[in-house]
């Protein structure tokens, strides 16, 4: 951990795993989703579902899925200020195979009709792991720049992404590689040191076999609020 | 992260010849590729952070279960009454660290340190303490290095998650390092200040995490007053030249060792402990009717 981690972070309470890390949760698939929300289906799961109301965890995810950051002192009002954005939000339980005790499952779509389904953990403190991405697994924490590709398992694929990245200078801090099954859908998740250029990732979902390019940037958009 | 040990830090700063806060401060800039300045100013972020949070008290709101809220306002009105059994200085402490617990529970924002539920320790010790013994506040801003320090070793030799380790993790963690923190304010060598950390932590052994509802609140809010109360007496232990008879690192492995050794259902479960009181379970059902 951290000297930061330690004497911080800046928050807005009661709880670092369900009122931080949610709003994390709901920033980060936000930022994946790369455009405002318009509807949001929001399953919680575990201590999310059973202690969350009193923890915010609520108003926390849907903070996030606004773009706020989980210091923003707008969090107790998300629920109001979604409404007026004309925000679709519905909230359910749900019992996830193998997951976490404080998950949520969000099933986003965006203005342009864009789809986004992903699981995410809160860990504690308010760290956070992003479990699964569109019914595929993944593992990341979003504490880095993220590419996300979901792929055909087919050959040469990893080195068209990874030979892109070495072009645009863009170190590899970690990669993941998951598959349905032999020839199905497969993704790849690269967490960087760096930045992706944006006219990369474009160039990206142009090549065939690519199904679907996902990026996670660090830099603030300043949300659709 | 490289201190392990809160003897490492002493050994470092008896070899390179710094004060126990700039080698924290070294660390930490070597860690994230930073200068001193930006460290600093980072630091001096999160004591400004826990200044308005301390300021911004709202002593109206009441927390989403309605256990939280008012404490602080019944506390200010104490400070001001004649003949209080207690002094200036600690009464403020109370009233301090009461205030930020329940700011953190009525979704106020507040600076975790080392977590969100222990949020009121550090900050009732160290803004009082400059209210109250008018130091520049740079001085504070050292005395949270010293505080961060002991709090890093801690996360991670043992736990800072009631999770993980009970209560003794979150609040005995914040009392720990606020100890050390007054006690470098007091003018403490380093070891004053790793013994005032271990007294502090020892007399927090053991602190169960059983709060009302899974919420933090109920005990959490009230056991921010006894860590920051603990840290100010366990700091005047140290300066006044009493040692823990247990190596001050013995004490943050045996915290380790008692977390493993709690059940699960006293690890912020609320399966057990004040949890399952029927006082409890009255609450509850209030809350959920």
């Amino acid at each position: 951990m951290q000297l930061f981690d330690i004497i911080g972070p800046v928050m807005v309470g009661p709880s670092s795993s369900h009122t931080a890390g949610a709003v994390k949760i709901g920033y980060v698939a936000h930022k994946l989703l790369s455009e405002q929300v318009v509807k949001a289906e929001i399953f919680l799961h575990g201590s999310f579902l059973a202690t969350g109301k009193g923890h915010g965890t609520d108003k926390a995810i849907v903070a996030g899925l606004l773009g706020m950051q989980p210091d923003d002192v707008r969090i107790p009002e998300s629920l109001e200020i979604a409404d007026k954005m004309g925000v679709d939000i519905k909230f359910s339980g749900i019992s996830l195979k193998d997951a976490s005790p404080n998950s949520v499952l969000l099933k986003l779509t965006g203005k342009s009709g864009r789809m986004l389904e992903i699981v995410g953990e809160s860990l504690g403190g308010s760290i956070i792991n992003i479990a699964a991405i569109d019914g595929l697994s993944a593992n990341f924490s979003g504490d880095r720049p993220t590419l996300i590709v979901h792929n055909l398992d087919q050959p040469g694929h990893v080195a068209e992404v990874t030979s892109m990245l070495s072009h645009k200078s863009v170190n590899i801090a970690s990669m993941q590689l998951y598959r349905e099954n032999r020839g199905g859908n497969a993704v790849m998740i690269l967490e960087c040191d760096q930045e992706i250029p944006e006219s990369a990732v474009e160039w990206l979902k142009k090549l065939e076999g690519v199904v679907k390019v996902t990026y996670y940037s660090l830099i603030p958009t300043g949300g659709s609020l | 992260m490289s201190y392990r040990l809160l003897r490492e830090i002493l050994s470092d700063a008896q070899n390179e010849n710094l004060k126990f806060w700039q080698v924290i401060l070294n660390d930490n800039c070597r860690e994230n590729r930073i200068t001193e300045k930006e460290s600093f100013s980072k630091m001096t972020d999160m004591y400004i952070a826990m200044k308005e949070a301390d300021s911004n008290y709202d002593s109206k709101a009441k927390s989403a279960s309605g256990m939280a809220g008012g404490d602080g306002k019944l506390l200010e009105d104490f400070r001001k009454q004649p003949n209080r059994l207690i002094g200036d200085f600690l009464t403020k402490v109370i009233e301090k660290a009461v205030k930020m617990g329940e700011s953190n529970a009525c979704m106020k924002r507040i600076v975790a340190a080392p977590t969100a539920g222990s949020c009121g320790v550090i900050p009732a010790v160290l803004i009082t303490y400059e209210e109250e013994k008018k130091v520049a506040q740079d001085r504070i801003i050292e005395a949270l290095y010293v505080a961060g320090g002991i709090g890093e070793v801690i996360a991670q030799s043992a736990e800072i998650s009631g999770a993980k380790g009970g209560c003794q993790a979150e609040i005995g963690s914040a009392s720990a390092m606020a100890a050390g923190a007054v006690v470098y304010l007091e003018g403490g060598d380093n070891e004053a200040i790793i013994h005032s950390a271990a007294l502090a932590l020892k007399n927090m052994l053991g602190l169960t995490c059983d709060p009302v509802g899974g919420l933090v609140e109920v005990p959490c809010i009230k056991r921010n007053v006894s860590g920051a109360v603990n840290a100010i007496v366990s700091s005047q232990m140290a300066i006044a030249g009493i040692r823990s008879r247990i190596e001050p690192d013995e004490v943050i492995d045996s915290m380790k060792r008692i977390g493993n050794l709690l059940p699960e259902c006293l690890r912020e479960t609320s399966k057990d402990g004040l949890a399952i009181t029927s006082s409890a379970i009255k609450i509850m059902e209030n809350i959920s009717s």
